[in-house]
């Protein structure tokens, strides 16, 4: 099977892979890439864990083939601290208590992320409904509805 | 696997035809990855349509109507403003498929090639009277979207043909569509029972109808005994009433865990009168 040369943007930076044209982008990233913040939860686009984005478009990783990325920039977990700062939704998360095992964590911080910066004052609705395809076995959501919210309102005093 | 990333549809069309063996084309992939991944559909030759110039576009035709392309996201669809005011219901079915993060790939036509009983936006498309433009390696040919689905997982397109974009009527003045499907979670579930209404009214009357179901045959079809029911009345008590009995009359439904043929077909009678009831508001202006 002949491997094709993948060029693309990953947080940033660019990264360069051979990948088999069966690999998913998720499998990439954390087998040609070193970056294992993204999970497989699932594999079939259910439970989000895989969260990314492509081109600011907030995705599931395992339904995009690493070839799709070429050209394009992707946007990880891992790129989301700033250094040592933490973004406003990782302190959130961990104040609120919002995580146990963390296995869902990356990716419900992936796509909160996506959210905030499309509409950075939703509603606890707007919230549940945008997170609906991110699946948590532990937490019972409560904790993650509330720590994104909160995240939101301190972004707000931020920038204003 | 071979990865192709034609340039043009004659191209994709010319590739798919000469090749002999799993051939799929990838639009936002939310079907093709699962069913590779599973196992089920392990392509030997892959055909990403995306680098075609023009597929994320949709366009306003020159007699009003829309040209969407074949790789515009159900989160695309959703933010385009003119195309919402026209054909709500078009889009509130996309709308429904999965997540965000599947919004964020899914295509209209995906889940229309992708060919499910329950596929959520085709009943809308096909209550519309939307088309689909097909390019095959001998030329062009525009074919009204009923005609695609043939059975489960099934497709009229033979072997080299792709569609290369899906065509909307123009809305016209008194135009309202609606579509609902019925799931027993909220959000992330394959419909139960879809049912989309398209009507005209003049003067508070109902002059054209198209009304489509979809879970509830082994193909999403048109059932013109529902426009029949409708057109001619104002949508008074007794018209909603013949419209949920030609519904109901219509459904040859599976029998599973997510819903008995019963409930499956009492639902679908429910469900055409409350998309009917949305479509007529909308027509009306309110
Ligand atoms: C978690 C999850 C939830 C989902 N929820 C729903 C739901 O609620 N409702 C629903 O209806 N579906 C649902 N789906 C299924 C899927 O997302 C939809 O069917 C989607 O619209 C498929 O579009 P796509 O662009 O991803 O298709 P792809 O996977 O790219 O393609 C699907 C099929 O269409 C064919 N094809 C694609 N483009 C063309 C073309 N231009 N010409 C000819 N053939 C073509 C491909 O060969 C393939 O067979 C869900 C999927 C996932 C993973
Ligand atoms: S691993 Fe991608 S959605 Fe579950
Ligand atoms: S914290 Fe364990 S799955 Fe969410």
């Amino acid at each position: 099977m002949s491997k094709m040369h993948v060029t693309t943007t990953v947080n940033g930076d660019e990264a360069e892979f051979l990948a088999d044209p069966r690999e998913t982008l998720l499998d990439c990233l954390r087998d040609h890439l070193g970056l294992t913040g993204s999970k497989e939860g699932c594999g079939t686009g259910d439970c989000g864990a895989c969260s990314v984005t492509l081109d600011g478009e907030l995705v599931c990783s395992c339904l995009v083939l690493g070839v799709e990325a070429a050209g394009k920039r992707v946007e990880t977990i891992e790129g989301m601290a700033n250094g040592n700062e933490l973004h406003p939704l990782q302190r959130k998360f961990i104040e609120h208590a919002a995580l146990q095992c963390g296995f869902c964590t990356p990716g419900f911080l992936v796509a909160a992320k996506a959210l905030l910066e499309r509409n950075p004052d939703p509603t606890e609705t707007e919230v549940r409904y945008w997170l609906a395809g991110n699946l948590c076995r532990c937490t019972g959501y409560d904790k993650i509805v509330r720590a994104v919210l909160d995240a939101a309102a301190d972004m707000r005093k931020e920038a204003a | 696997m071979r990865y192709h990333t034609p340039s043009s549809f004659d191209d994709a069309a010319r590739l798919a035809a000469e090749a002999s063996g799993v051939t799929r084309f990838l639009a936002g992939g939310t079907d093709v990855l699962v069913q590779m991944r599973a196992g089920a559909v392990l392509p030997d030759d892959l055909i990403d349509l995306k680098k075609i110039p023009g597929v994320t576009e949709i366009a306003q035709t020159g007699d009003g109507g829309w040209k969407i392309g074949v790789a515009v996201s159900g989160a695309r669809l959703g933010a385009h403003e003119a195309l919402v005011r026209d054909w709500p219901g078009v889009v509130e079915g996309m709308e429904l498929v999965g997540s965000t993060q599947v919004q964020g790939r899914a295509t209209l036509t995906g889940n229309l090639c992708n060919g499910s009983p329950a596929a959520d936006s085709v009943p809308g498309l096909v209550a519309a009277g939307a088309s689909v433009e097909i390019t095959a390696p001998g030329g062009r040919r525009i074919v009204p979207v009923e005609d695609i689905p043939a059975g489960p997982g099934k497709t009229t397109l033979a072997a080299g043909e792709v569609i290369s974009a899906i065509l909307l009527p123009p809305r016209g003045a008194g135009g309202g569509d609606a579509y609902l499907r019925f799931i027993p979670r909220t959000e992330m579930d394959i419909a139960v029972v879809g049912c989309a209404v398209n009507l005209r009214v003049d003067g508070g009357r109902i002059t054209e109808a198209r009304v489509a179901l979809g879970a509830v045959s082994p193909r999403i079809e048109l059932v013109p005994a529902c426009a029949e029911a409708i057109i001619g009345t104002s949508l008074d008590d007794a018209a909603l009433d013949a419209l949920a009995g030609a519904a109901s009359a219509a459904c040859n439904p599976i029998d599973d865990k997510r819903g008995t043929v019963e409930f499956r077909t009492e639902v679908a009678g429910v469900l055409a009168k409350r998309a009917a009831r949305i479509a007529y508001a909308r027509a009306n202006g309110d």
